[in-house]
């Protein structure tokens, strides 16, 4: 019995500890990864999967590819230096008839246009016009006659640009850059150059909310922490109630407080402490007001958390140790928030840039952020392609951020914050 | 209350009958008059609630009094806490988690302006002091329990404060460990002349480091002497009990002559003790005998003591260096007895072995008259 049991201890001895180990691990981290299966089943399917999707749209280019084969075909060894060879303009003829036939030459003229404004008019009156295959050789001047843009370099490296299957052109868009003529990257004409003040417009809009949250919301947060639990709990159910509610009411709530004959105007006005209605809605302030009411319980709960867990006998600590009040708190106790002023504006700020129904309905024209031009290329144009792309600049530019700030904290784990 | 037997110094701070309440109803400080003595070691020691950490609050300046005044050189009631110049050590260290040790022990410093060179020069004597120079860099999360104490002990000592408070710093340590920086601050009290507040409720705690303890019960002070006068001479049952090891065996009072006073026992029997807090004759009182100041006598040895009680052994303990012997004796059920637990502890002889004592043995006990004192009724 002994002897069998010795025997026994010496066999599993001879097996490495490190896989025994894992051997004795493993029905541990199956079980843990079947807890969490459907989640990531869940995550998979409604966030992996449409991110990637729009990621690749923004560079998806196939649509002209699929209307004008031959012609992509043809345009495959041009060098964009001067017109095509009559090859090209015998097989843009016959794609164009094919595709009249077929219906698709609206796809192909969407797509075009979006590079060069008018070419929807090229294409369909070239249709239009075509009555049959030109003869063999007359090709580039039969469509020259119909339509003289044929006859021009720029019509055709649109058409090259766009030959798919993938394309910088959205992304490029979205940085108001285009490609001229000659394929080199320049900015593009001011007419269209927009997206760069739209993200700077956003980016500041919500580097001011985060700020007003962080004002608003620090006191706060520390009355809250500093509070007995009784009146704490209460107060806190004052800060949670705006989650309790649409963000669409709270939205129109503020445009009857703020507007015209709003109960803020008309207040001031009673009072006589203005003459006029002041202007308070269908601008930046307005804009800037009703999201930081939104906003303010992701700045406050970070905040509250992370000061709930300091002891007040830091305060004291710093106290008997001769620091001042004002010193204790700058040097004592707001090191110790950083964590959750970091978190707190990190979400405020995230959140914030994705804003898009509050400004649209209390915000004027010079106040829309980036998600109302991704609404509008997603349901009114139709330009998917282009609304990726913003996308993906946003979401580039998030993660960027996201990275710098976890740099910042790291270093704020390894410094102290304090010196150094 | 005694006053004690120290040789009188001037008081660096005076408790001028202090009172404090927090709920406007019940007093958790009532009447309290303390003096402490410069370079002295005094220790607050009562059980929780008793008010001993309320009055080292007020002291700090974290608490106002309600009525009376604190006085050190000047009535201190409107000095806040950073302006008071008291170095204080917490229960929990309160090491500032983001700082370094080096920075933690500089705060002190750096928050009075010193000059840099000079703050350095006593950030590295302190941490010699401490025997930590190697682990100045590390943050308060990776020290162990008594190292963190050693860096609060050092930020509390750097600025050469007049006064240095400390509230059961030693609570969360383990008892081997609770030990030895019990000595170490003894020591450093010692070595740097500091006068020393110390708050705790270990008695063992208390009697090893004090030059004087105040004992708080119920918002008062029972007594406050030194150690061995505590021990040894308790005012009243609470001393007695709280401090040290004790029996107690209730009676009436018979007669009361010369200090001395004989008592009927509540179970039966009657003894001689010293009379300390009884009124007269007819009054109820508690007996106090420390267990090592018992003989057990064997059934049927004549002894000459006036003291003499039956009683029937329940068992013993044995405890190492010494073994317990638990008694019936008159109406205590657990009353012990200290005793050398076996024969090769020969050099200590005369009183009885535990190893010769069974359970259910008839012997008897014996004290000598000043060693049992008569106190007030529990």
């Amino acid at each position: 019995m002994t002897d069998a049991l010795l025997t026994g201890a010496n066999a599993s001895t001879e097996v490495p500890l490190k896989r025994r180990l894992r051997r004795a691990e493993r029905a541990r981290q199956v079980k843990a990864l079947a807890l969490v299966l459907p989640l990531l089943v869940f995550l998979l399917f409604t966030f992996a999967g449409p991110i990637a999707g729009m990621l690749w749209r923004s560079v998806d280019d196939r649509e002209v590819r699929q209307v004008l084969p031959q012609t992509i075909a043809a345009l495959a060894s041009w060098d964009g230096r001067d017109l095509p060879d009559e090859k090209a303009y015998a097989a843009l003829a016959g794609d164009i008839m094919a595709a009249r036939a077929s219906g698709t030459i609206a796809i192909a003229a969407k797509r075009l246009n979006y590079a060069l404004n008018g070419f929807r008019t090229i294409l369909t009156s070239t249709a239009r016009n075509l009555k049959t295959v030109p003869e063999p050789g007359t090709a580039r001047e039969t469509l020259g006659k119909i339509n003289p843009a044929w006859r021009e370099r720029a019509t055709w490296t649109t058409i090259k640009d766009a030959s798919g299957p993938m394309t910088g052109f959205y992304l490029l868009s979205a940085l108001d850059l285009t490609r001229n003529v000659d394929g080199a990257i320049v900015a593009a004409p001011p007419d269209q150059a927009i997206y760069r003040d739209v993200f700077v417009r956003t980016f500041l809009i919500s580097l001011s909310v985060t700020a007003l949250c962080l004002i608003l919301g620090f006191p706060v947060a520390y009355l809250l922490a500093a509070l007995p639990p009784g009146r704490s709990n209460l107060l806190m159910i004052f800060v949670l109630l705006p989650f309790w509610t649409s963000l669409l009411v709270r939205t129109c709530a503020w445009i009857v407080l703020l507007q015209g004959k709003g109960v803020v105007n008309e207040s001031l006005l009673w009072l006589g402490i203005v003459d006029t209605p002041l202007r308070l809605i269908y601008n930046r302030f307005g804009v800037c007001v009703a999201m930081t009411h939104v906003l303010l319980p992701f700045m406050i709960l970070p905040l509250y958390s992370s000061m709930k867990a300091i002891s007040p006998a830091y305060m004291r600590a710093a106290a008997s140790l001769g620091a001042p009040p004002v010193a204790a708190f700058l040097r004592i106790y707001l090191p110790q928030t950083l964590p959750g002023i970091g978190a707190g504006s990190l979400l405020v700020f995230i959140l914030a840039l994705g804003y898009y129904i509050t400004p649209a309905l209390v915000g004027g024209a010079a106040d829309q952020m980036i998600s109302y031009f991704i609404a509008l290329y997603t349901t009114e144009t139709a330009n998917w392609g282009l609304a990726s792309a913003l996308g993906a600049v946003l979401l580039l530019a998030t993660i960027l951020l996201a990275l710098v700030y976890g740099k910042l904290v790291q270093g704020q784990q390894v410094t102290g914050g304090m010196k150094n | 209350m005694e006053a004690g037997m120290v040789t009188p110094a001037p008081a660096l701070v005076r408790f001028s009958g202090i009172q404090k309440t927090y709920d406007g109803e019940h007093l958790v400080v009532k009447n309290l008059d303390l003096d402490i003595r410069k370079g002295e070691f005094v220790t607050l020691l009562g059980p929780s609630g008793s008010g001993k950490t309320t009055t080292l609050m007020m002291l700090a300046g974290f608490e106002v009094p309600t009525h009376g005044e604190i006085i050190a050189d000047r009535p201190i009631k409107n000095v806040p806490p950073h302006k008071r110049d008291i170095g204080m050590v917490f229960q929990n260290y309160a090491l500032f988690p983001h700082l370094t040790i080096a920075e933690n022990i500089a705060f002190p410093l750096s928050v009075r302006n010193t000059n840099k060179a000079e703050a350095q020069e006593r950030v590295r004597a302190a941490l010699r002091m401490i025997k930590m120079e190697n682990l100045a860099q590390r943050r308060p999360g990776q020290l162990s329990g008594g190292q963190q104490q050693r860096v609060a002990l050092a930020r509390a000592l750097v600025f050469n404060p007049q006064l240095v408070l400390m509230d059961e710093p030693l609570g969360a340590l383990d008892k081997r460990l609770r030990e030895q920086m019990q000595l170490e601050i003894k020591q450093l009290h010692e070595t740097m002349g500091i006068t020393v507040v110390y708050v705790t409720h270990d008695q063992s705690e208390a009697l090893t480091m004090s030059d004087r303890i105040a004992v708080f019960n119920d918002g008062i002070v029972q007594q406050i002497d030194r150690p061995d006068a505590l021990y040894e001479h308790p005012v009243n049952s609470f001393v007695a009990h709280f401090i040290g090891e004790n029996n107690v065996l209730s009676g009436t009072v018979e007669t009361v002559e010369k200090g001395y006073c004989r008592v009927a026992l509540a179970g039966g029997g009657a003894v001689t003790a010293r009379a300390v807090n009884v009124s007269g004759a007819g009054a109820s009182t508690s007996l106090s005998v420390r267990p090592e100041r018992i003989a057990i006598i064997p059934n049927g040895t004549s002894s000459d003591q006036p003291n003499r009680l039956p009683a029937k052994v329940q068992n013993t303990i044995y405890l190492g260096d010494h073994a317990l012997a638990v008694l019936d004796v008159a109406d205590n059920r657990e009353f012990m007895v200290k005793l050398q637990p076996g024969a090769h502890d020969s050099l200590r002889a005369g009183n009885v072995r535990a190893d010769s004592l069974r359970p259910g043995d008839d012997v008897f006990i014996t004290f000598r008259p000043e060693d049992c004192l008569a106190l007030d009724p529990v």
